[in-house]
C-alpha cells in the first residue's frame, strides 16, 4: 500500500518523528546554555549571600514563594514582565538589525511621558470628555510614536553619518532624563498641594486599560506584550522587511549587493525597536500606574538588554526571559522582606546570568559541553 | 590632532566661559571668574580625562572597553569601602585610609580590567556585551554591598554609621600656586593633578615607547605584530588591565577626592561620557584631554550659573533651568560623533578578536 508520495504510511511516519526528534534536540540543544547559565548564576549568587552571612535556601525559598506563591504573586510577576517583554523585544529587534540600542530607557521614558501627556490633557484640550476606545490608543499610539522619533534619531545619524547608535543612544538617554525632569517638575508636575514628588497629574479614567480580573493588578497589556512578542516574531521571519532587516544585521555589504536600501533599513530598525520601548512606557502609565513619576523606569534599559540576549534575540525567548526577570524583581520583595538579603542582590545575578550567556565558553568549559552553534554577530566595533 | 579640531574646542570653551563671565560680570572681576572656571572644569574634568585614558589603553591595544562607566563605579565603591574601613580600624588616621582607599579603587579597576580581558580576549565575547556586562555587574554588586554593609542586619559596621576618612587635601604646588589670582587654578587635589600627569606619561609611552609601538601595532594589524614576533594576547592583556587601573583611579575620584561618601550610580554616565571624549580626541591623549575639558567646562558652566543664579538677565533665562544647561555636553556628544566636527579614524583592528 503507497499513498501518493510513493512512499509506505510507516516510513513517512517514521521520517515525520525523527525530523519532530530532530527539532526537539535542536530546542533543547538551544535551552541548554540559557539554563545552565541561570543555573550556574543562581549557585555564584546563592555562594556571595552565604559570603555575607546569609542563608541562600531561605532566600531562594523566599523568592519563589513571592514570585510563583499564590494567585497576587502570579499577577504581580506579570506586572512585573510587561515592560520586560516589550523593552526585551525592542532590545532584540535591534541586535537583529546589527544594531545596539542601550537607549531603550530613554525611549521608554518618552512614551511614558506622552501617554501620561494625552492620558490627563486631552480631554481639557478638545474641551469634551473620550470614549475609552478612542483615548487609550491614541495614549499608547503618541507614546509609541515617541518612542519610535526618539530612537530614529540616533538610527539617522547612524546611518547618514556613521556616528555611532552605541554612545548616539546613551547620550539620548541623558538627554531624555533631562528633559523629562524638566517636565515632571515643571510644566507637566501634578497641581495637586499635597503633592511632593516629580509626577504628572492621574491621567483620566477613559484612557485607562483596565486590569484583567477585579482584585489583581495584572492588566491587559500582559496579554498585549504576548501578542505583540507573535506579532514581532510574524515581521521578522515572515515579512520582506524583517527579511531586510536581518539580512542589513548579518551583512551589510551583502545586504547592499542584494538592492537593499541599508540606510533606510537602519532608520527603519531603530524607529520599530523604539517603538517598542516607548509602548512598553505607555503601557505602564496607562495600565499600572496613571501617572507617570520620575525614577520609576530607571534600570529597564539595561535589564533589557540582558532579556534580549538571554533570549537569544529570539521573541519567544525574549518572553520567557523577561517572565524570568520579572519574577526575580517580583520575588526579590519578598526575599527581602522575609530574609533582609537586599533586593539588590537580583541585580548581582541578573549580571551574571548575562555574562555566562554572552560568554557561553564558560558554561561550555565548566560542564563540558561540546555541542556547537553557530556564531552570531550582534554588533561591530566603532569602524563600521 | 589637527588644528581645525583644537580651534573648535578652544572656541567652545571661550564660549561657556564668556557666558558665565557676562553674567558675573557685575559681582567680580571677569579675572577672578575665568579663573574659579578653569580650576572647577579641570578638578570636574579629572573622571573624564582618567576614563578617556582607560579607554585610549584599551582601544590601542584593539579592544572597545565601554565598561568603563561600571569600572569607575566598582572602583569608587571599594575605593571608599576601604578608606572608611581602614579609618575604623586605625582609629581615625584619615591620610592613610585615603592613600589605601586610592590604591584599592586602583586595583578594583584593574580587576575589572582583567574580567573584561578575560571575556573579550580568552572568550572572544562581543566586547560590547563584554562592557555591558561589566556595567550591570558594577551596578549589582555596589548597589547589593552599600546596602547590606551599612544598612542591612549583617552590616560590618554593626548598624553604626562609620566615621568617613574625609576627602583628599589640595595641593600647593610651590611657585605655580603663588602666583596672585590665577595660582587658584594649579590649587588641586591629588587625582585631579595625577590625572594630567598621566596624559603626558601616556602620550609619551604610546608614541615614545618601544610598549607604545606594540601597543599600537597589536591593535592596528595584530597579524603583522604577531609576525613579527608580538605576543598579541598578552600585549592586550596587560593594555586592558592597564586601562582598568586608569578607570579605577578616575573612580576613587567619586568618593575620595569629590565628596566623602558613596550614592549608587553615582558616576551618572561619566564613563561613557569619557570614551566620547576618547573619540572626539581621535584616539589620541592629548586630545582626550582637551575634549574632556569642554565637557568639564560644560559642568563647570552648570556649576558657576547656579552660583549667579540671580544675576541672569531675563532675555537669558534659561540658563537659569539647570536640565536645559545640563543637556549641552550630552548635544555636543552627539554633534561631534557625527563627525560634523571632522571624522575620527579608531585604530584598525578596534573590537576584532584575534584569531591566530
Amino acid at each position: 500500500m503507497q499513498n501518493k508520495d510513493g512512499q509506505p504510511p510507516v516510513k513517512k511516519f517514521k521520517d515525520l518523528l525523527n525530523s519532530f526528534v530532530k527539532k526537539l534536540k535542536e530546542l533543547l540543544g538551544s535551552l541548554l546554555i540559557p539554563l545552565l547559565a541561570i543555573l550556574t548564576a543562581i549557585v555564584v549568587g546563592g555562594i556571595i549571600i552565604a559570603v555575607v552571612g546569609g542563608d541562600p535556601f531561605a532566600a531562594y525559598a523566599g523568592l519563589v514563594q513571592g514570585a510563583f506563591g499564590s494567585a497576587k504573586a502570579l499577577s504581580e510577576t506579570a506586572v512585573w514582565a510587561t515592560p520586560y517583554i516589550f523593552a526585551g523585544l525592542a532590545v532584540a529587534v535591534a541586535f537583529k538589525g546589527g544594531l545596539f540600542n542601550i537607549g531603550a530607557e530613554g525611549q521608554l521614558a518618552f512614551g511614558a511621558v506622552t501617554a501620561a501627556l494625552i492620558g490627563y490633557a486631552l480631554p481639557g484640550w478638545l474641551h469634551m470628555s473620550l470614549p475609552a476606545y478612542i483615548h487609550i490608543p491614541l495614549a499608547v499610539g503618541l507614546g509609541v510614536l515617541a518612542g519610535a522619533i526618539w530612537a530614529a534619531i540616533p538610527g539617522a545619524l547612524k546611518a547618514y553619518t556613521g556616528g555611532h547608535e552605541v554612545i548616539n543612544t546613551i547620550m539620548m538617554n541623558y538627554i531624555a532624563l533631562n528633559i523629562t525632569s524638566y517636565l515632571l517638575n515643571g510644566p507637566m508636575r501634578d497641581p495637586d498641594p499635597l503633592n511632593l514628588s516629580a509626577r504628572t497629574p492621574e491621567i483620566a479614567v477613559s484612557a485607562r486599560i483596565p486590569p484583567i480580573f477585579p482584585d489583581l493588578r495584572v492588566h491587559w497589556g500582559f496579554v498585549l506584550a504576548l501578542i505583540v512578542a507573535v506579532i514581532i516574531w510574524w515581521l521578522l521571519w515572515k515579512t520582506t522587511l524583517g527579511f531586510e532587516i536581518r539580512t542589513v544585521g548579518a551583512n551589510p555589504d551583502a545586504a547592499k549587493y542584494a538592492g537593499i536600501n541599508v540606510k533606510r533599513t537602519i532608520v527603519i530598525t531603530m524607529a520599530l525597536s523604539g517603538a517598542l520601548a516607548g509602548l512598553a512606557g505607555a503601557i505602564e502609565v496607562t495600565a499600572l500606574n496613571y501617572r507617570h513619576e520620575l525614577g520609576f523606569s530607571t534600570g529597564y534599559g539595561f535589564d533589557a538588554i540582558a532579556i534580549a540576549l538571554l533570549g537569544k534575540t529570539n521573541p519567544f525567548g525574549v518572553v520567557l526571559a523577561a517572565i524570568l526577570f520579572g519574577a526575580m524583581r517580583n520575588g526579590g520583595t519578598e526575599m527581602q522582606f522575609l530574609t533582609q538579603i537586599p533586593v539588590d542582590i537580583i541585580s548581582v545575578i541578573q549580571a551574571l546570568i548575562l555574562l555566562f550567556v554572552a560568554a557561553d565558553a564558560i558554561i561550555r568549559f565548566i560542564y563540558r559541553i561540546r555541542i556547537r552553534e553557530e556564531r552570531v554577530v550582534l554588533t561591530r566595533g566603532w569602524g563600521s | 590632532m589637527d588644528w581645525r579640531r583644537f580651534a573648535i574646542i578652544a572656541l567652545v570653551i571661550a564660549i561657556m566661559f564668556g557666558t558665565v563671565v557676562l553674567v558675573g560680570i557685575s559681582q567680580n572681576s571677569p579675572l577672578v571668574i575665568i579663573t574659579s572656571m578653569l580650576a572647577t572644569t579641570i578638578a570636574v574634568a579629572t573622571p573624564l580625562t582618567l576614563g578617556a585614558l582607560s579607554g585610549l589603553y584599551c582601544e590601542r591595544s584593539g579592544v572597545v572597553n565601554i565598561g568603563i562607566e561600571g569600572m569607575m563605579l566598582g572602583a569608587a565603591f571599594f575605593g571608599w569601602l576601604a578608606a572608611i574601613y581602614m579609618n575604623t580600624i586605625f582609629h581615625q588616621a584619615p591620610m592613610l585610609s585615603l592613600i589605601i582607599g586610592v590604591f584599592v579603587a586602583i586595583l578594583t579597576g584593574g580587576l575589572f580590567g582583567l574580567l573584561h580581558a578575560v571575556l573579550s580576549i580568552t572568550f572572544k565575547v562581543d566586547q560590547i556585551i563584554g562592557g555591558t556586562v561589566i556595567n550591570i555587574l558594577a551596578t549589582g554588586i555596589t548597589g547589593f554591598l552599600n546596602r547590606q554593609m551599612f544598612f542591612g542586619s549583617g552590616s560590618v559596621f554593626g548598624g553604626q554609621v562609620p566615621h568617613a576618612p574625609g576627602v583628599l587635601p589640595s595641593i600647593h604646588i610651590p611657585l605655580l600656586a603663588d602666583i596672585p589670582v590665577i595660582g587658584r587654578i594649579f590649587e588641586q587635589q591629588p587625582i585631579a593633578l595625577s590625572a594630567v600627569a598621566l596624559v603626558v606619561i601616556t602620550h609619551f609611552v604610546l608614541f615614545h615607547t618601544r610598549w607604545g609601538l606594540r601597543t599600537r601595532a597589536v591593535g592596528e594589524h595584530p597579524r603583522a605584530a604577531d609576525t613579527v614576533g608580538i605576543n598579541v594576547v598578552f600585549m592586550r592583556y596587560a593594555n586592558v588591565i592597564i586601562g582598568g587601573c586608569m578607570a579605577g583611579l578616575g573612580g576613587a575620584y567619586f568618593t575620595l577626592e569629590s565628596i566623602s561618601s558613596f550614592e549608587p550610580l553615582m558616576t551618572n554616565g561619566r564613563g561613557f561620557i569619557a570614551l566620547a571624549a576618547m573619540i572626539f580626541g581621535n584616539w589620541t591623549p592629548f586630545g582626550a584631554w582637551a575634549a574632556a575639558l569642554v565637557f568639564g567646562a560644560a559642568q563647570a558652566l552648570q556649576i558657576n550659573l547656579q552660583f549667579f543664579r540671580d544675576l541672569i538677565p531675563p532675555q537669558l533665562a534659561v540658563l537659569q533651568n539647570a536640565y536645559v544647561v545640563g543637556l549641552a555636553p550630552y548635544i555636543l556628544t552627539m554633534l561631534i560623533l557625527t563627525g560634523l566636527i571632522g571624522k575620527t579614524i579608531p585604530p584598525a583592528a578596534d573590537g576584532k578578536p584575534y584569531e591566530k
